[in-house]
């Protein structure tokens, strides 16, 4: 049991709070008389107000209407979008090149090691540039758009994938598909007459997928038009390049760490699994990796918030993310400098604070439980 | 009694001294600009300019800052400070250029900027004079076939954020029910390589830049600058408000330059004009006349540092945006009474 603190820590504690909260109140209090002096004045009223610019790339729906606070919502979403896909390519990318570092082929492991090399040692943001660039020059124009079988198209403008439009607003087969979706976890634990269904619950996710083609009413395929390929979902060459400058830098220092939890699981495990006569593979997958994940979680926390963060470097190659949309054509058309800036900085707060929670939550799931 | 007199005498030099400075501080007291001041003991003015666009503002091929916004800084300096080399330029970026200005950092911004109603009226910040008139033009490339801006519904187009462009691409498009796709670059160079790689169509910035980025694509050849300008794009200078004084030093030295080539003053013919010149008009331009500078807190021959260090107007326009350089006609930047805007309020 841990000791009370004496009555005269906890007193010291308060009066540090009070004075942190004084100095604050301060320089608020400065910034708003400054402001007032050049008739400027402190608010957030302006995300009400008409956005009337054309954001290229959005999630939900977005017209010149729209106000800036829905602007705000379209580019964080952007942001997260790139996130999530950067923080799951980073982690399979990391675990393979780790896992190649430490092979007994000299080929393997040395290109694992120049990889890592190269990578952790440039800057972030050249790397992004460079990544468009590449994808820039490597991509065919509009008009001579490359077709993948399937309806997709390729071109320096994006990826156009074929869009299946569903039927009449109000159609409940979507949500039932979810459902059914939703519900597969829980028929795989459910048991009849003592009996799992296990594998059977596989069944599940097919009858939704079934149901949801029900509902699809026509197939809008990709076409050149004019300028641009128009219909169908258009993946822009920007979010693929983001993609990538993010995914390999991060996995890069993925790759250390893998490295290093994995060699500090005891030899005598590793020992202990070849006299059992598991093979390499087996001894990898069941023993070592296991116990190289708990120790793995804590720096990986780490990578996950650096990259969440370096999504704002989309901002040099036109993605429309936050720090390009927010902090930059909001705070220029509406002047709301420190607004904007407060705003950007609390919404990478909020989203690094529940990937940290999210990521401790996990940490505690698998940590060894001291007994 | 000698020393009675003395006294007496002590206290006149004294009571005349105290005369003498009320005086001195009443001429000056007419004249009271904190910023005017802080750059005199300073010795040097604090210029912030863009970070690096052909034409406006840029380092040549020698390391040295040049361009149209720089030499209404070097203009500023010479007739302040006496010397147009007593300048430290500060490269700013669109996004930080007002948040500079409004702490101080800057004496005065000058960084091809559009003068706007919100700008004005918003940021604390005085709108100072205008040294350039455009508007926006769009660039695209010729094998498109696209001669008209009207023509470009559905194409995509590279913008630099944190400009006014957004908005009026938005606002033409809707007008002209047409829907043209823009793509926002955080800065200039990723526009140029992603203009040339061919990711977007066209691109698009006020006329006098637009001219500069055709110069910087690999093939200038390959793109046609649009007939039609769809925004008024007043660029020029902006100072802190509450520094009127300083404000009117900043707008009478572009004035000085535009009056100054509207009396035919050059750099090369100014001495010969100043020794023989009658006319009454330019007798008070070169200060020969009348008190103007002392009106605006200088001395009366800051007309002349002005032409002598920088030329007059045309001059500096015909050396960064005239046929040798990018090739921009001058268009609304003419003398008003050659067809233009360029006009000065009376030197009277």
């Amino acid at each position: 049991m841990t000791r009370r603190p004496s009555r005269r820590a906890t007193a010291g504690q308060w009066l540090l709070l009070l004075a942190v909260v004084a100095v604050v109140w301060a320089l608020l209090r400065s910034a708003g008389h400054n402001l007032a002096q050049r008739n400027m004045s402190l608010g957030f009223g302006f995300l009400g107000d008409q956005a009337g610019f054309d954001i290229p790339f959005h999630l939900v729906s977005w017209t010149t209407f729209d106000t800036y606070g829905r602007a705000l919502l379209v580019c964080s979403l952007n942001a997260l979008l790139v996130s999530v896909m950067g923080v799951v390519a980073s982690t399979a990318l990391g675990l393979l090149i780790g896992v190649m570092r430490l092979s007994a082929n000299w080929l393997v492991r040395n290109t694992a090691v120049a990889f890592i090399e190269l990578i952790r040692n440039t800057p972030q943001l050249v790397q992004i540039v460079f990544w468009y660039a590449a994808v820039l020059q490597a991509l065919p124009s509009a008009r001579q758009s490359l077709a993948v079988p399937g309806g997709i198209l390729l071109n320096i403008r994006g990826l156009y994938l074929p869009r299946m439009i569903t039927g009449p607003d109000g159609s409940f087969l979507p949500w039932l598909a979810m459902l059914v979706l939703a519900g597969t976890p829980f028929a795989w634990r459910l048991r009849i007459r003592d009996a799992r269904i296990g594998v059977k619950a596989l069944l599940l996710p097919l009858l939704a997928a079934a149901l949801f083609l029900a509902d699809v009413d026509r197939i809008e395929w990709p076409a050149l038009k004019g300028f641009n390929v128009a219909g169908g979902i258009g993946l822009p060459p920007e979010l693929v390049a983001l993609w990538a400058g993010l995914s390999i830098y991060s996995a890069a220092f993925i790759a250390e760490i893998v490295r290093s939890s994995i060699q500090a699981v005891p030899r005598g495990q590793q020992e202990a699994a070849l006299s059992l006569g598991l093979k390499p593979r087996q001894r990898l997958l069941l023993i070592v990796l296991p116990q190289a994940l708990r120790l793995m979680v804590p720096p990986l926390t780490s990578q996950y918030l650096n990259l969440i963060k370096n999504s704002s470097l989309g901002a040099a190659i036109a993605y429309p993310e936050i720090f390009e949309i927010f902090a930059g054509t909001v705070l220029n058309q509406s002047g709301r400098e420190i607004e904007t800036i407060i705003i950007v900085m609390a919404i990478f707060l909020v989203i690094n604070l529940l990937t940290s929670a999210l990521m401790n939550w996990y940490n505690r799931r698998v940590a060894l439980v001291g007994r | 009694m000698s020393g009675v007199i003395l006294k007496f005498l002590g206290c006149c030099t004294v009571l005349s001294c105290l005369v003498g400075f009320a005086g001195e501080a009443r001429a000056q007291s007419t004249i009271k600009s904190p910023t005017l001041e802080a750059v005199k003991q300073r010795g040097q003015l604090n210029c912030g300019v863009d970070t690096g666009m052909p034409g406006y503002a840029f380092q040549n091929s020698s390391g040295q800052w040049d361009g149209l916004d720089v030499a209404l800084c070097r203009a500023v300096a010479a007739a302040v400070l006496g010397d147009p080399d007593k300048v430290k330029y500060v490269g700013l970026t669109s996004k930080v250029r007002f948040t500079v200005l409004q702490s101080g950092e800057i004496d005065m911004l000058i960084r091809d900027t559009t003068l706007t109603f919100t700008r004005n009226t918003q940021l604390g910040l005085n709108e100072a004079v205008i040294n350039f008139y455009t508007g926006e033009t769009f660039m695209v490339r010729k094998n498109l076939n696209v001669a008209h801006v009207k023509e470009l519904d559905g194409a995509t187009i590279c913008v630099i954020t944190g400009t006014t462009l957004e908005r009026d691409i938005a606002d033409y498009g809707r007008a002209n029910h047409v829907k043209i796709n823009t793509l926002l670059f955080d800065r200039p160079e990723e526009a140029f390589a992603a203009a040339n790689a061919g990711r977007c169509d066209g691109y698009t910035d006020d006329g006098g830049s637009v001219a500069a980025a055709r110069s910087g694509m690999q093939h200038p050849d390959d793109w046609v600058i649009l007939p039609e300008v769809i925004s008024r794009e007043p660029l020029g200078a902006f100072v802190r408000q509450g520094d009127e004084p300083w404000s009117n030093i900043v707008k009478w030295t572009h004035y000085a330059m535009v009056e100054a080539e509207a009396l035919d003053i050059s750099q090369s013919n100014l001495d010969e004009v100043k020794k023989t010149t009658t006319e009454p008009e330019a007798r008070k331009f070169l200060g020969l006349e009348g008190d103007f500078g002392k009106m605006l807190g200088l001395d009366n021959d800051w007309s002349y540092r002005i032409v002598k260090s920088v030329g007059n107007y045309g001059e500096v326009y015909d050396r960064y945006f005239g046929p040798k350089a990018l090739g921009l006609p001058r268009g609304l930047n003419e003398l008003w009474n050659h067809g233009g805007l360029q006009y000065v309020l009376a030197w009277q």
